[in-house]
Formats: structure tokens, sequence, C-alpha cells
């Protein structure tokens, strides 16, 4: 048993290097970066943290992000809920194919969308706005949380309804107050890949957003580019990127094993 | 079991309007243009099949093309087995589960721009981490922005490194799920290592692994940030992607017609391959 824990342990280790590696970067002064090679920061600076905290098109960066990936999340789970319930209760005409197709939009390559999403979000006149990195966002992932949540509302006998039904409960009361939170790990579950997917996306959010609604990593790849490569500000924004991803999976921890499965163990 | 209800419609209505207007109305655009040329000015030419006989004719798209198809073979043949074998060789249960699967999640949830720059400062040969060790330490002459060859190895470690979790905790999902009496049972049977996991653990893992082929398959099939952020590309073309030569294309030239006829060839070939995959995994099932 001892032997086998080596492989995740070695795999763990080789996981950490490269985010090590970001975190110290960030932590080191320009000229030391620039200087050679070092493995632990020499002159422990926090100049670069400091600089992102205080100037508002970085930090506004990061609001800009959190904002529109938390209304995608709403709007994915709250659209996806009904039709996830519908999919796994009942048959109606054309609903294999509806599910196909909805699983289809996961195969379109996003840069094959960016220039025909950018005149269609200019022409409803929502540019450049937290709504429409949201609703573009809704494209891969809306199909996702149908896909998770049915799988996990399969799991859920139909004798539950029916009782329900029995005991008097209207369709809108038993959905909500009894039929969601018995589903309440699947929702969490969508809701986290809900999340992900919207965060660590670029192209889309890149393409919409101008200046109001401009992503942190938008911000980011200006900075590469214009102002000489400054690494250490670079790494400083890119470790601060990893934290609320490490914080919304550490609230589905318990979940997460079954729910990368969707439901369908 | 399910009841037949059309009214159901009504549920999936408001998925089907959000996705419709998301996918249709851009979907529509890139055939528009792909049968047209413009010369700029709102002005437009019909050009039929001019452009998707060009790509399908272009040196450059099969280069691409195959560029991608290899890509994405070496990702599936190394990222799945090594997956499996790291979900395989995780304590069941005990303090330590959460910790391993919190760490192994952790590179999918970062930015993929970010993952890109990751790496670069850490394969960088002089500061970088990667590129010191191989270069002072080791003694290998590494540099992926001059060596075609270090450049593809840069760019496999580094979605290895990005997405072999998914397959692992996909994996790990099937593998929790198989109830104890299943191994006691091999275990009166003297069956080996090798009869448990062929006949016993694979079988469970059959339903999740079809979804992380599919999933890796889409992905790395589509991906674009991660090495673009990398390598650009280069050097020469010789990281360029399906996809990279796509944006290369429609918005670095703003060639629109070659470019929707692309994306058009480029989305049917996915979308092939992904059926195929699933029919020939779920082929037992319906038998």
């Amino acid at each position: 048993m001892r032997k086998r824990s080596i492989v995740p342990i070695v795999y763990i280790l080789f996981l950490m290097l490269p985010i090590y590696w970001l975190v110290a970067m960030s932590f080191k002064t320009t000229n030391e970066i620039l200087a050679g090679f070092s493995l632990f920061p020499q002159t422990f600076t926090l100049e670069a943290y400091r600089t992102i905290f205080t100037d508002p098109t970085w930090y506004w960066g990061y609001i800009n992000s959190i904002i529109y990936v938390s209304l995608n999340t709403v709007i994915s789970i709250a659209v996806a809920l009904p039709a996830a319930y519908a999919f796994s209760r009942y048959r109606f005409l054309g609903d294999k194919q509806l599910f196909f197709w909805l699983l289809t939009n996961r195969m379109a390559p996003a840069a094959v969308f960016a220039l025909p999403f950018f005149q269609l979000y200019s022409a409803i006149g929502i540019f450049d706005t937290h709504l429409a990195v949201a609703l573009a966002h809704c494209l891969f992932n809306i199909p996702l949380a149908v896909w998770i949540l049915e799988g996990f509302m399969g799991g859920v006998p139909k004798e539950l309804d029916e009782t329900a039904y029995v005991d008097g409960y209207s369709f809108p009361r038993f959905f909500v107050t009894i039929f969601i939170p018995t589903i309440k790990a699947g929702v969490g579950v969508a809701a986290f890949f809900c999340f992900m997917f919207s965060w660590v996306e670029l192209l889309l959010a890149k393409t919409l957003t101008a200046v109001e609604a401009k992503p942190i990593a938008a911000t980011m790849t200006r900075t590469a580019s214009s102002a000489g490569y400054e690494l250490g500000l670079l790494a400083a924004a890119g470790t601060l990127t990893i934290i609320p991803g490490a914080i919304v999976i550490y609230f589905v921890r318990n979940y997460i094993a079954k729910g990368f499965a969707m439901g369908r163990v | 079991m399910k009841t037949e209800n059309q009214k159901a419609w009504f549920f999936v209505l408001p998925v089907l309007v959000l996705v419709a207007f998301n996918a249709l109305i851009p979907m529509m655009t890139v055939v528009n243009y792909s049968v047209q040329e413009t010369f700029g000015d709102n002005l437009f030419f019909w050009e039929g099949l001019t452009w998707f006989e060009q790509i399908l004719t272009s040196e450059r798209f099969h280069a691409a093309l195959g560029r991608q198809f290899l890509f994405t073979f070496l990702i599936l043949v190394i990222e799945v087995p090594l997956g499996i074998a790291i979900a395989l060789s995780m304590p069941r249960q005990g303090p330590w589960v959460p910790v391993c699967l919190v760490l192994m999640a952790l590179p999918m949830l970062i930015p993929w721009n970010v993952v890109g720059a990751m790496w670069n400062i850490f394969a960088l040969p002089d500061i970088g981490l990667l590129g010191y060790t191989l270069n002072h330490v080791l003694g290998i002459n590494y540099d992926m922005t001059q060596d075609p060859l270090a450049a593809w190895v840069t760019i496999i470690t580094m979605d290895v490194w990005h997405w072999t979790s998914l397959v692992v905790l996909l994996s790990y999902a099937g593998l929790v799920s198989i109830p104890d009496a299943y191994y006691q049972a091999a275990k009166i049977d003297g069956a080996s290592n090798w009869s448990v996991f062929r006949y016993i653990q694979l079988p469970k893992m059959k339903n999740v692994l079809t979804i992380a082929i599919l999933l890796r398959f889409m992905d790395s099939f589509n991906v674009y940030t991660e090495p673009f952020v990398l390598t650009g590309g280069g050097p020469g073309n010789s990281t360029t992607l399906l996809s990279i030569d796509l944006v290369k294309i429609a918005l670095g030239q703003f060639d629109l017609g070659p470019a929707a006829a692309m994306s058009l060839i480029y989305f049917s070939i996915t979308l092939f391959v992904s059926w195929l995959f699933y029919t020939l995994m779920t082929k037992d099932d319906l038998n």
C-alpha cells in the first residue's frame, strides 16, 4: 500500500512545481528575475501585489471577472434546472435530438464564434457589459449544467414526485421546497462547473469587452505585450487568479469525485 | 417509466432560446461569410463553394490539420492511461482523499492564458525552473523558442499537466462506486491484479471513461489559448494548431470568407469524430 501511494505523490509534486514557480516569481523584484536563476526569492517583495491592489485597471479586472462569472452561473443554473427535470422525467417530441444538439455546442471551437459574437452583441447594444460575457458563456455552460443536473435527477426515484402530488403540493412548490433540496449536491457541482468554465475562458470574454467589463485575464495579456514584460507583476496577477478557483473547489471537495462523473457512475 | 408529456417543452424553452441565440445566429453568420467575398464597406459578392475548395485543397490547411490530429492523438494516448493508473493507485478513503482531489483539480481552475503564461515563465531557458534545470543541471540543450521538438514536448507536457486530472477524477469516481463485495469475490476466486482490473474495474469505469475521452477529444481538438500564449504557434509554424491558424486567417489577415469556410470544415470534423467515438464506445450497451 505504501509503495502505491508514491504515484499520487509524484503526480501532485509535478502539478505543484509550475504553480510554485509562478508564486515564487511574484515575490521577486524585477532586477532579481532578470539577473538570473534563484530557487527562492532573495529579496522578498510585495511590490507587485501593491501595484495590483492600488491600480483600478488591475483590481477592476478581478471585480469584472467575478461579476460576469457569478451572473453566468446564476443564469445557467436557473434555466438548466427545469430543463434537466423535463429530460429526466418526461418523454416529449424531439427530446433525444434536442439533448444531443445541446451537447454539440460544447464542440464548437470558440475561435469559430469570436467574430460573429462580436457583431451580434454589438448589434443588440450590450457590447462591453458583464451581461454580454455572461450570456455568451451560456453557450457552453448551459448544456453542461443540463447534462450534470439530469444525471443527478435520474438518481432520484419518481415516487418522490408522486408522493408530493398526492400530499397536495403544487408543482412549483414541490420543485422548490422538496426537489431542489434533494439534489443540492448536484446543484453545487453544476454551479462549480459553470463557475470553472466561465472563469477560465478568455477568448470570448476578451472579444466581447473593451473597457467597462474587461476581465482580469485580458488585462494581463495587455501588460505582457505593452509594458516590456513585467514578469513579477504578471506572476502576481496570475497567482491571484488561482485563488477564487481554490476557494470554490474547497466548498465542493466532498462531492467532487461524484460530481466529475456528472452523477453517472 | 418516463411519461409522455408534450408540456415538458415549456421547461426546456428558456434553455432552447438562450442556447439557440448564442449558437444559431453566429453559426448563420459564419455560413453567410463562407459563401461570399467582401472588400469591406459591407459589400458582399456571392462566391459559392470557392472558399471550401480553396481550403480543402490548401497545403497550409492540411499541415495544420495534421498537427492538430497529432496533438490530439498524443494527448489521448498519454493522458488516458496515465489518468487511469493514477486513479488506481489513489487511496479509496481516509483524510488524504479530499486533499488529493482538491490539489489535483487545481490546474483546471486556472484561466487558460495564465496556464500559458505560467508555463512560459517555467520554461524560460535561463531563468525558468524547468529551462534552467534542463540546460544547466542536466546539460540538455533546451530552448522551445528555437527548437520545434522542444516546443512540442513543452505544449504536450503543459496539456498533460493541465488536463490529466480530469481523467483521474472521472476514473476515481468510477472506482469508488465499486462495492467491496466484488473485490472479496475476486479474492476468493484467486483472481490476479490484472484480471481484477480487466473484469471488474475497467467495466465499472466504462461510462465515466466515455465521458473523459469525449471531453478530452473535444477540448484538445479545439485548444487555442494555452499553446498560443506559450509558443505563439512557433518556432516557424511548427506548433500552429488548427484553431491558431484559424484565428490568424480570421483576425490577422481578416480573410472572412476562407476563415468561415475553414470554421465550418473544422466544426464538421469535430462533430464527426465525436460521434464516431460516442458510437464506438456505447455500441455494447445497445446490444
